[in-house]
C-alpha cells in the first residue's frame, strides 16, 4: 500500500447520508408565481396589477407563504434598487412598451390580453431569477417587494441579516 | 565568362568571394537517444532529442564546402550550448542562463569539407523546456563559422525534462467552504502534489444545500505569469473541464472525484524560473445553479514529472531518494547512472 511507485487511489472515507436527509423535503424550496392580472382605474389612469405569491422554506425569508399585489413600475423600482445596491447582474425586465401607450392605436394598447400575458410571463421569470440569488436575498428591497403589503419608497436601503436558524449550522 | 544571375544566394557567394558552406550538427548518440514531442510557438508539434540535467551533450559538427576545390576563409569555428528564456513582448532580449562554448577551429581557412568533434560534459540544465503563450524557454546547440561579413550558423534545438520523485510530504487538500446559509460544502483531494500521469481522487460532501444546483465540474487551469513588479502579466488557460455531477444534490450527499491527468497536455509546475516566469496549475471546483450562476473554489496543485524508468536496484533508489523534490540533481542524473549500472 505504501509502494511509492503506484498512485494512491483508495476510496476516501465519507460520512454516510442518513435517511432523513435522503427522503426529507428539499431545503431549497422557492417558488414565486405571478398571476391574476387585474386592470384597475378608468380611462387614462388605468394600470394593471399582478398577484405575486411566494412559497419557500428558505430561512432567510420571514414568511414561508406570502401574497402581494404589484404593478410593472414596482418591478422597475426593484430592478433599480438592486442594480444600485447589490453586486448581482440583474436580469432584464420585459419591455416597457412605450409605443403601446401612444394614442390612436387600433387595439387596447397595454391592456391587450396577449400583451398582458406576455408581460406576466416575463415578470415571473424575472422575479424567480432574482429571488434565488444569495446576494439578492441579502437586500431589504427584495424582502419588502415580496412580503410587505405595499412598497415604502422612502425606506432605508440596507442588508438583511441571515437568521440564526439551527438548520444553518453545519453538521 | 559566366553570366552571374543576381539571386540572393549568388549575392552571398559574390560577397564571400565564391565559397560557402553548410553546417550540420549530429549527436553521437543520435541512434539511441529518445526523442520527445514539444510544441513550437505556432502550435505545431515536433520531435526533439530529449536530455536530462547533468547529461553530457556530445557529437560532431560537419562543415561541408559548397564548391569543392575552392578555399573557405573564416575567423573561427565554434559550437555553443545555450539555455535561454525569451519573453515574446521583449524579443530583443534573450536571457541566457546557460552559455557554454567550445572553439573548434582557430581563424584560418578550410581547403576541404571537415568534421569537428565536440563534447559538453555533464551540462547543467536546471529548467524544463517550455513554450508558452508569452514566454519560451529553450536549449539549443549553435555551430558557427565566423566570417568577416556574414557568419554561417546552424541551430539544433533539444528538449529538456526535469524529473522529480515522490515527495516525502504530500498532504491532502481538505477544506470547508460556502455561502452563509445557502451552500456549505466540504471538498477533499487526496494529494496536493501530483505527477503528470497521476489520478486526482477526492470527494465533495454537501453539508447544506439551499440553492438549486444543476451540475458540478472540476476545471484544470494553467496560469502562466510573466514579468515582475508592476508589469506582471497572467495568462489563464482552461486545460480541462470535467463534469463530476449532473443534477441537484441534497444535504448529506457525497460526490466522488476520479480525474486522470494523463489525458491532458500539462507541464510540471514551474515557480519563478530564473526570476522571469512561472507556470502554475489550479483545480477549480465549479457549481452551476439553475439560473446559470457559478459558484467556485480554486485551489493550487503542484505538478511534477516522474521519470519513465523505475529502478529497483538499491544504489539507484538511494540516489533517487537523495533528490530534492523541487529540483533536479545538479550533477549526473540518477537515471543516467542507473542506466549505466544496468548495462554493466
Amino acid at each position: 500500500m505504501s509502494d511509492p511507485t503506484v498512485a494512491d487511489t483508495r476510496r476516501l472515507n465519507s460520512k454516510p447520508q442518513d435517511l432523513t436527509d435522503a427522503y426529507g423535503p428539499p431545503s431549497n424550496f422557492l417558488e414565486i408565481d405571478v398571476y391574476d392580472p387585474q386592470t384597475v382605474g378608468v380611462g387614462r389612469n388605468r394600470f394593471t396589477t399582478y398577484e405575486v405569491r411566494m412559497r419557500t422554506n428558505l430561512p432567510i425569508f420571514k414568511l414561508k407563504d406570502s401574497i402581494v399585489r404589484r404593478r410593472y413600475s414596482d418591478f422597475e423600482w426593484l430592478k433599480n434598487e438592486l442594480e444600485r445596491d447589490s453586486k448581482i447582474v440583474v436580469p432584464p425586465l420585459p419591455g416597457k412598451a412605450l409605443k403601446r401607450q401612444l394614442p390612436f392605436r387600433g387595439d387596447e394598447g397595454i391592456f391587450e390580453e396577449a400583451f398582458i400575458e406576455e408581460r406576466r410571463v416575463g415578470l415571473e421569470q424575472f422575479i424567480n431569477r432574482i429571488a434565488g440569488h444569495p446576494l439578492a436575498q441579502n437586500e431589504r428591497c427584495l424582502h419588502m417587494f415580496l412580503q410587505d403589503e405595499s412598497l415604502d419608497r422612502n425606506y432605508i436601503p440596507g442588508k438583511v441579516q441571515p437568521s440564526s436558524d439551527p438548520e444553518a449550522r453545519c453538521a | 565568362s559566366h553570366l552571374h544571375v543576381l539571386t540572393i544566394s549568388r549575392i552571398t557567394s559574390f560577397f564571400s568571394f565564391g565559397q560557402s558552406a553548410e553546417i550540420d550538427v549530429v549527436l553521437t548518440d543520435a541512434e539511441t537517444r529518445k526523442k520527445a514531442e514539444h510544441k513550437t510557438e505556432d502550435g505545431k508539434k515536433d520531435k526533439y532529442f530529449l536530455f536530462y540535467d547533468g547529461e553530457t551533450v556530445a557529437g560532431k559538427v560537419n562543415v561541408t564546402l559548397k564548391n569543392p576545390g575552392k578555399r573557405l576563409e573564416h575567423q573561427g569555428i565554434k559550437i555553443e550550448f545555450v539555455g535561454q528564456i525569451e519573453l515574446y513582448y521583449d524579443r530583443g532580449n534573450h536571457h541566457e542562463f546557460v552559455s557554454l562554448v567550445k572553439d573548434l577551429a582557430r581563424p584560418g581557412e578550410l581547403t576541404q569539407s571537415q568534421t569537428f568533434d565536440f563534447e559538453f560534459t555533464h551540462v547543467e540544465k536546471p529548467y524544463e523546456s517550455y513554450t508558452g503563450q508569452n514566454v519560451k524557454l529553450r536549449y539549443f546547440l549553435r555551430a558557427t563559422v565566423s566570417r568577416r561579413l556574414n557568419d554561417i550558423s546552424k541551430e539544433m534545438d533539444i528538449v529538456v525534462h526535469t524529473l522529480s520523485t515522490y515527495p516525502e510530504l504530500n498532504s491532502s487538500i481538505k477544506m470547508e467552504v460556502g455561502i452563509e446559509d445557502c451552500l456549505h460544502i466540504e471538498f477533499e483531494y487526496n494529494k496536493s502534489k501530483y505527477h503528470l500521469k497521476d489520478v486526482i481522487v477526492g470527494k465533495i460532501y454537501f453539508l447544506l444545500v439551499r440553492i438549486k444546483i444543476k451540475h458540478m465540474e472540476i476545471d484544470i487551469i494553467k496560469r502562466e505569469t510573466t514579468g515582475t513588479g508592476p508589469s506582471v502579466y497572467h495568462e489563464n488557460d482552461t486545460i480541462a473541464k470535467y463534469e463530476i455531477m449532473d443534477g441537484a444534490p441534497v444535504r448529506g450527499e457525497s460526490i466522488p472525484i476520479r480525474l486522470f491527468l494523463a489525458g491532458y497536455e500539462m507541464t510540471p509546475t514551474m515557480r519563478d524560473i530564473n526570476k522571469k516566469f512561472s507556470v502554475r496549475y489550479y483545480l477549480n471546483l465549479v457549481l452551476i445553479d439553475e439560473e446559470e450562476r457559478r459558484y467556485f473554489k480554486q485551489q493550487e496543485i503542484t505538478l511534477w514529472r516522474k521519470g519513465d524508468v523505475v529502478r529497483k536496484s538499491m544504489s539507484s533508489q538511494a540516489t533517487i531518494g537523495a533528490q530534492r523534490f523541487e529540483g533536479s540533481v545538479s550533477s549526473e542524473s540518477a537515471l543516467e547512472k542507473a542506466a549505466r549500472e544496468d548495462s554493466a
